[in-house]
């Protein structure tokens, strides 16, 4: 009984009508790492949120050590030895590795901070994991992988016992998560327990020891990684045997954008370099790649928010100059921004509002808004596309995710545009979602909508991808035929291994 | 104790938002009023009186308005684009001292009908450069504009004192630093006679509702708006933000330029160093306490005109300070803050 | 420009100097405190206000020269307790409810000080802080009387910013401070609670603020009058972006400030009937859009200013 480091029991939260953990019971031992597998919207944050202290469990109880934990007090978990990995870096840019990692370790009434001590603690640490970092380091200075490196220091520099990693590998390239995971299995050795986040199947059976698998709030299957199968888990995940949209053979027609050697600089920092691709109507061209290596900027580009320093742009065939986003609307080129809730929504504006201010040239007369035309214009985008949670008149915050990005899509697709940039469509939807968005992308590519894809999922993007590209460090690869790819060649892409080009200056 | 976001928020609410802010503000002036040993009802009934019991008191408090209207609004129209404008006080006396020295020295004898929106345009313009600085200085610098437009109230103030003790000083002031008075024409006509009303209260509260259909239903009002809620979001969508920022920058500066100018031709005639009772921050006030509405803002304005005639009156005769006024009307804006935030959140257990 | 020179070497004008940059690095200070832990207090103005009235209430009933300071820092702690109930609890514009609190304490300090001292020809003076004379150093020629005649005030106002400076770059707590200004998160998630911190910081600048107000009545001047501050909190604010948020600057930016005053204020009466006066008296603030316009971009701002901060919404 005492071998468990970590002991979850009944423990239950709801969020207003929404029953996030719904009685889960969990035991963790030491040296042992659990992966905690499901779907967006499973429960797995909120689960970690608990076990931290950050959220108070409706019911139920955390044991860490043989200790129970008083509930609501993350200083109380990081004493009792549990330290946590969050998958948006709590670190602070400004700061030094040293200091990032020392907020908080000393008495807040000590008069002098014992710098020197803390650094060599953090060394020793930084040398027996084998997590090399510089201590006097800016925190902003440093690459994505290295930060993860901090935030992981930073948990053992509290001595924890227990790890948990929300997404560990989310932002990572392929050769950096295996770095980590060989990482992960000697810090087992060396005695620590571990539980991570995730919802990639290749890495939780690599990885973990045992994998538990939350559907709806509820813990559905525990099961040993040496007795289980990914199809078996997939299954487990999910729930039910996902229809995904059958692809037609593409009959791709003339060249609907094209990039020759496009360069974008923004702040002096070049975040395309020289990039070249065409997507033709009537197909999908997919860039897969890991956030932060351009996708923003590419997006940009051709949503006509940032100008191009270099290259060339077509749209059918005309040279285009700068790209307004008036431009863009007015070529017909349809947007699908990579944050619904940044870019591509106003929350606090009308549904009517929301779905014509890109439009707002038709939908107004001599400088006055045509209401009317607009809430109707609205109006349709809700029933075509199956909008729910709202009239055209209600506030855009009050819709979900889902339906929020539905409403998007509904405002793009709904006059037919010739280019559709859609850039994560899917990022953060439950999984009913996700196949309609999926189902409208590929109805667009049938009605002969040129679509170029950004995403980070690759399942999303072999599923509709008819072409695909890498992006790394702001240059694309050549393009790969969707049938001719396979998870470990794009795993190679992402990872910047393409004809004639060095691994060496992926970011 | 925390705090939830409301789903829906009801109208019923947000009506009673001002109102139950300014209660909690007056049950705390009263504490105030009752230190200084009066009575407390007496206090506010004197001034309500004060401020409307007689033919001379409500044109008074009327007069008082109008400026605030246009100050307020000048505030409320920034403000809900996410410009700190809190140069209001600057650009009030910028405009007043324009129009002074326009019809001083240069429009003289022109017809009152061609004169008057001559220097309508003059202040309003001179409140606009005021505020373009302070933009240009965010645009370009990322200055916060709330810093400068604050330092800028004061140097536009020096400025003004300079010129009325200077190159525009009235040789007939017995040495009191004012400008000379403005052309006869120039003077606004009187709403009410042996009063000191005047048409720019028609004209003020005109302004609101021209400021309240802009910002409704025209694609300048759609998208001003959008800026200020989700700069991100709007320039996805197409909008210019710099534009749109200068255009509500000139609206802005140029309402609480028009308000000085409203007060030199409608009230006094001239320029002095107390032209403004602090016009300028009380229109931030108001803005505040009509939550951005511009038909809002002209109640609000009655209401913080109210209490500075009434409490003038009240003071008078009960021997309390009158800045028991200005302590009401800022108590009602830290109520109003606290309001409006229930408004959107409810606590949770 | 002999004149000009004549200036610089006064030691009249280094007194001087010291004298108009004691209020100005205790309200930079304190300003500077709240926004390393992430919130911007507008409040100053009105705060400086009302420590100026009420530290000189204190001594002018009977109080001593010191318990009118902690009297000041008192009043401007309340404030600050206010400024972050709304700012820091509810999660309230910065920029709206520092104005507020401008507007409330700077209007409560006119009412409170009308009701206490009835009008009279001459306001009522007290007797001030007198200059310490300090043995060897004051009786020194020139550095004597420029450096070593200043009151206690001014003295710890300087010994202030030092240990400000250290606070924040050596000290646990100091740490704790700059964290909760970076990214309150993280410093929740390290076990610090963001909002005690900021609490304490807004707290605790707001006294500075207070005492920074005080200053003015109990030891630049004998008596207080409405309007005194003059724009001097809006000019701290100023000044902290000036010294990139960082107290060892802002003492020199402080002292820099007050080195152009005090130089204006002496060359004012060298020029006197030559340029208006208003001229001069605008530089201060000039200057100070200046030196925002040259530092803004440059400076490393507290990446969480402004940024309301609730648990569990990112």
């Amino acid at each position: 009984m005492n071998d468990a480091a970590l002991e979850i029991l009944g423990v239950s939260k709801r969020f207003g009508d929404n029953l996030a953990n719904d009685d889960i019971s969990l035991s963790l031992a030491k040296g042992e790492i659990v992966a905690l597998l499901g779907e967006n919207g499973a429960g797995k944050t909120t689960l970690m949120s608990i076990l931290f202290g950050h959220y108070v469990p409706d019911t139920g109880s955390v044991t860490a050590m043989g200790k129970e934990l008083p509930p609501g007090k993350p200083r109380a978990a990081i004493r009792a030895g549990i330290g946590m990995v969050h998958q948006h870096f709590s670190l602070a840019p400004n700061l030094t590795v040293l200091e990032n990692v020392m907020t908080g370790t000393e008495s807040l009434c000590s008069p002098v901070s014992n710098v020197a001590a803390g650094r060599k603690k953090l060394l020793g640490i930084s040398e027996r994991f084998g997590l090399k970092v510089d201590p006097a380091a800016r925190v902003g200075d440093l690459s994505v992988g290295e930060q993860q490196r901090v935030e992981i220091l930073k948990a053992l520099y509290n001595d924890a016992r227990i790890l948990v990693l929300d997404e560990p590998t989310a932002v990572l390239t392929n050769i950096e998560a295996e770095k980590l995971f060989s990482t992960f299995k000697e810090m087992a050795r060396l005695g620590l327990s571990l539980i991570f986040i995730s919802h990639k199947l290749d890495e939780v059976m690599a990885t973990a020891d045992r994998i538990v698998v939350l559907r709806g709030g509820k813990l559905v299957a525990e099961r040993k990684a040496s007795e289980t199968s990914k199809a078996e888990l997939a299954e487990l995940m999910v729930g039910r045997k996902v229809t995904r949209p059958v692809r037609d053979p593409s009959t791709p027609g003339q060249v609907g954008i094209e990039a020759a050697g496009v360069t974008v600089r923004v702040g002096g920092v070049d975040r395309l370099k020289s990039i070249d691709f065409r997507v033709l109507t009537g197909e999908v061209l997919g860039i897969i790649g890991v956030s932060g290596n351009g996708q923003a900027t590419l997006a940009q580009l051709l949503s006509g928010t940032v100008g191009r320093t270099a290259g060339d742009l077509f749209l059918f065939g005309q040279h285009v100059g700068d790209l307004t986003v008036a431009d863009a609307v007015a070529t017909g080129i349809g947007r699908i921004p990579e944050d619904r809730n940044r870019e591509g929504a106003i929350g606090e504006m009308a549904i009517w509002e929301n779905a014509i201010l890109e439009r707002l040239a038709r939908f107004s007369r001599r400088g006055l808004v045509d209401r009317k035309a607009a809430i109707a214009f609205a109006g349709r985008i809700l029933s075509a596309f199956d909008v729910r949670g709202g009239s055209p008149t209600s506030r855009t915050r009050l819709l979900s995710g889902g339906n929020m990005q539905k409403l998007i899509l509904g405002r793009n697709l709904i006059e037919h545009p010739r280019i559709l940039l859609a850039a994560q469509p899917a990022r953060g939807l439950d999984e009913g979602a996700v196949a309609a968005v999926h189902e409208r992308i590929l109805d667009a590519r049938r009605a002969g909508t040129a679509v170029l894809l950004i995403s980070e999922d690759l399942d999303e993007v072999m599923m509709l991808a008819d072409r695909i590209q890498a992006i790394v460090g702001g240059r694309l690869s050549p393009p790969v035929r969707a049938q001719d790819a396979d998870a470990r060649k794009l795993g190679l892409m992402m990872a910047g291994e393409w004809e004639g080009r060095e691994v060496t200056d992926a970011v | 104790m925390r705090f939830e976001r409301r789903e829906h928020r009801s109208t019923a609410l947000v009506i009673a938002a001002p109102l139950i802010a300014v209660a909690g503000a007056f049950a705390i002036t009263g504490i105030l009023i009752a230190i200084a040993g009066a009575p407390v009802f007496e206090a506010y009934w004197r001034i309500l009186t004060g401020a409307f019991g007689s033919r001379l008191s409500a044109t008074e408090t009327l007069t008082r308005a109008t400026p605030l209207i246009l100050t307020g609004l000048a505030a409320a129209v920034a403000f809900r684009a996410r410009l700190w404008n809190i140069g209001g006080e600057g650009q009030f006396y910028l405009g007043a001292i324009a129009v002074a020295a326009a019809s001083a020295h240069i429009a003289r004898g022109l017809p009152s009908l061609v004169q008057i929106p001559l220097l309508f345009v003059v202040g309003a313009a001179a409140g606009m450069l005021l505020l373009l600085l302070p933009l240009w200085l965010r645009l370009r610098f990322s200055v916060d504009e709330v810093v400068t437009t604050l330092l800028l109230n004061f140097v536009a103030l020096l400025f003004v004192s300079m010129l009325i003790d200077g190159v525009l000083k009235d040789p007939a002031a017995f040495g009191w630093p004012q400008s000379e008075a403005v052309d006869a024409a120039a003077r606004l006509p009187k709403l009410l006679a042996r009063s000191r009303l005047h048409i720019g209260l028609g004209l003020a509260v005109a302004i609101a509702f021209i400021v309240y259909f802009v910002q409704s239903r025209t694609v300048f009002g759609l998208q001003s708006r959008a800026a200020g809620l989700n700069p991100s979001g709007a320039a996805f969508a197409g909008v210019p933000l710099a534009r749109t920022l200068v255009i509500v920058a000139m609206i802005s500066g140029g309402l609480a330029g028009l308000a000085g100018a409203i007060e030199v031709l409608g009230v006094k005639g001239y320029v002095t160093n107390d032209l403004s009772p602090g016009y300028g921050y009380s229109g931030i006030v108001v803005a505040m306490l009509a939550n951005l509405n511009p038909l809002g803002v002209v109640l609000a304005a009655l209401f913080t005109a109210v209490m500075f005639v009434g409490a003038d009156g009240m003071s008078r005769s009960m021997g309390i300070p009158t800045y028991i006024a200005d302590v009401t009307v800022a108590l009602s804006l830290l109520s109003m803050l606290i309001a409006v935030f229930f408004t959107q959140y409810r606590i949770r257990r | 420009m002999t004149a000009l020179i004549d200036i610089l070497g006064s030691a009249g004008l280094w007194a001087a100097v010291l004298r108009i940059a004691t209020p100005l690095i205790l309200g930079t200070l304190g300003a500077l405190l709240s926004e390393r832990s992430g919130v911007l207090n507008l409040g100053i103005e009105g705060i400086m206000t009302f420590g100026a009235m009420i530290g000189w209430l204190a001594v002018y009933n009977g109080a001593g020269l010191w318990t009118g300071l902690l009297v000041a820092a008192l009043s401007g702690a309340i404030f600050g307790l206010l400024h972050a109930a709304l700012t820091v609890t509810l999660g309230l514009s910065q920029h709206v409810s520092g104005l507020g609190v401008t507007l409330f304490a700077s209007s409560f300090a006119y009412y409170a000080f009308r009701l206490m001292v009835p009008v009279a020809g001459t306001p009522p003076t007290i007797v001030p802080f007198q200059p310490l004379d300090i043995p060897f150093l004051s009786s020194l020629p020139f550095f004597g009387q420029a450096f070593f005649t200043q009151t206690a005030p001014t003295y710890m106002a300087i010994l202030l910013a030092v240990l400000l400076a250290y606070l924040i770059a050596r000290t646990p707590v100091g740490l704790a401070i700059r964290m909760t200004g970076e990214n309150p998160h993280a410093a929740e998630a390290q076990g610090i609670n963001p909002m005690t911190i900021r609490y304490g910081a807004v707290v605790a600048g707001s006294a500075l603020m207070g005492v920074g107000g005080a200053f003015l009545t109990l030891s630049a001047f004998n008596s207080f009058f409405p309007t005194m501050v003059q724009g001097r909190g809006w000019i701290c604010i100023a000044l902290v972006v000036f010294a990139s948020w960082r107290p060892e600057r802002a003492l020199f930016g402080a002292l820099l400030f007050a080195l152009f005053d005090g130089f204006q204020l002496r060359l004012q009466t060298v020029l006197s009937g030559v340029v208006p006066y208003q001229i001069f008296l605008m530089i201060p603030y000039l200057l100070s859009i200046a030196a925002l316009a040259v530092m803004a971009r440059r400076a490393r701002v507290p990446q969480a200013l402004m940024q309301p901060y609730r648990r569990g919404e990112r």
